[in-house]
């Protein structure tokens, strides 16, 4: 179930589990050819698997250059939100039950708290975090150093069987910005993070910061076909301070 | 009783390749009748709707053998009723027409090795001089006479709407999409060419409208200008469309209200009718 959260600034659509890890998408009103709302924030819950399988109802583009038009609408309260699409002059149309949208976590992360920076490309992430053993035994974390010092940012997985670093360098041409204030080593679930691989490959670049309490964000920049930007934000809580060898 | 048949054109090889894996999806069984003019994959659903079979394809003996030879069960009954699992027989054609280089031909004969089979041989040609014959077995049961009632051509149901469909693949997408969300699909349609394939659950209802699609004339007017709609099991209607390497010439749906959704599907050597009851509500 995702919440969705329609302003006049734009649509966000929030996913969260366990209270430790959120990710939203953000499509800005500017995307769309047309778009009203009214000057109230507007929240409902939806299933978003049901969301997305009707948005693909075309099942994706036959012939070049023809590609479905959508339409959407919420009434409002209790309403359902209706998608037409049409291409080649088929006309699909969906109505789908929506609920009451609960609290979305706040991470509070504010630019001041931020202790440590990094934007990169997409790929650099996007290789390193594919090549990982999701399903190796115990429970896999990943831990992220990042410091102004040597190593300045390496990745670690670590599990029951092996440990494995990934030392990227800070003046690599994968790395646009660097900015460390303190190291930073923080271990987040292995298999929390396994769903940024999605975005990582629609992405062009990442922000990739930290605050004090340790929690990650990753940022993504998605550009659409039409040179609109959208960003997808991860927020992940860390994991409990362990003895660290 | 004797059968034997030799295709030599790798393309009817493909072709017939594609039906048997057509109705290797369908159903575990199904009866194969041969007779001096056509070849028959018949599915038999039990409980099925009016004792219409799943599944009735007809394919034209002359384009796809050169030669073809059958003697039934007696002179006035020329024909043979064979049960077999369309599975072992998909597979082992599916190994003959991807072989490199293609076979010179495929022959297939009526044999009794320990017990009564299908038996394949083809003659694959070779770099070197000597071509290599391969051959498989496909166990089969004779099925006796007095059963032959059962696997008798299905009549035309006496259908309420009829329209000839867009692309398969057009409506394969939204039928996998639809998949997803619920078990049952709705097809209903006019005798005006509209059609409308939708499904509806408590969490969600979708509904897609082709518009202006052709309409068969079948010469009995009973145009009523109304609508039709029979609900059917979407897997069963999913692993039909599959198949839509089969790429039909047309395609006509025929829809009995509440009852059935016929499917004719008509290539120039080939028919296939697909007959899906419409499910009871749990």
């Amino acid at each position: 179930m995702a919440t969705v959260i329609g302003s006049p600034e734009g649509l966000r659509v929030v996913v969260e589990e366990g209270k430790c890890i959120q990710a939203s998408a953000f499509l800005q009103s500017q995307m769309f050819q047309e778009y009203h709302s009214q000057d109230d924030v507007v929240t409902f819950k939806i299933n978003l698997n049901v969301l997305v399988e009707c948005l693909n109802i075309f099942g994706g583009s036959s012939l070049p250059g023809v590609a479905p038009s959508l339409k959407m609408c919420y009434g409002g309260y209790g309403s359902p939100l209706s998608l037409v699409l049409e291409e080649a002059s088929v006309l699909t149309d969906c109505n789908i039950r929506t609920q009451e949208a609960d609290d979305t976590l706040e991470f509070n992360f504010c630019n001041t708290s931020v202790v440590n920076k990094i934007v990169m490309r997409s790929e650099c992430l996007r290789d390193i975090f594919s090549e990982f053993d999701y399903n190796c035994c115990g429970v896999p974390v990943l831990e992220i150093l990042t410091s102004p010092d040597p190593p300045y940012f390496r990745l670690s997985t670590i599990s029951n069987m092996s440990t494995s670093d990934t030392d990227i360098p800070k003046d690599s041409d994968m790395i646009e910005t660097f900015s460390c204030t303190k190291t930073m080593r923080q271990r987040y679930k292995l298999a929390l993070l396994r769903p940024s691989i999605k975005p990582l490959t629609i992405a062009q670049k990442v922000l990739l910061r930290t605050d004090e309490r340790g929690i990650l964000c990753l940022q993504f920049m998605v550009k659409m076909e039409d040179n609109h930007i959208c960003f997808v934000e991860f927020f992940c809580c860390p994991e409990e301070e362990e003895e660290i060898e | 009783m004797k059968f034997r048949g030799k295709m030599v054109d790798i393309t009817c090889i493909k072709q017939f390749s594609n039906i048997v894996s057509t109705v290797a999806r369908l159903s575990k069984i199904c009866v194969l009748r041969i007779t001096k003019e056509h070849v028959y994959f018949i599915i038999h659903e039990s409980g099925a709707v009016e004792s219409s079979p799943g599944l009735w394809a007809e394919l034209d003996q002359g384009h796809f053998f050169n030669e073809f030879h059958v003697e039934g069960v007696s002179q006035e009954d020329n024909q043979i009723f064979l049960e077999l699992e369309p599975d072992k027989l998909s597979k082992t054609l599916n190994s003959f027409k991807t072989a490199q280089p293609a076979p010179r031909s495929l022959k297939v004969k009526l044999t009794r090795k320990h017990s009564p089979c299908l038996t394949l041989e083809v003659e694959l040609p070779s770099l070197s001089v000597h071509a290599r014959t391969v051959v498989h077995d496909v166990p089969v049961t004779l099925i006796p006479r007095r059963q032959w009632h059962v696997y008798q051509e299905p009549e035309m149901p006496q259908f309420d709407s009829s329209v000839y469909l867009p692309p398969l693949r057009q409506i394969k997408h939204v039928v996998d999409r639809m998949k997803t969300l619920s078990q049952h699909i709705t097809f209903s349609a006019n005798r005006r060419g509209t059609l409308i394939i939708s499904v509806s659950t408590d969490v969600v209802d979708v509904s897609t409208h082709f518009k202006n699609l052709s309409v068969p004339v079948w010469g009995d007017d009973n145009d009523t200008g109304g609508t039709h709609s029979a609900t059917v099991d979407i897997k069963k209607l999913g692993l039909l469309l599959q198949g839509s390497q089969i790429n039909p010439t047309k395609v006509i749906c025929n829809i009995v209200a509440n009852r059935m959704v016929h499917m004719f599907l008509l290539h120039d050597d080939v028919t296939l009718q697909y007959f899906l009851p419409a499910a009871t509500n749990t």
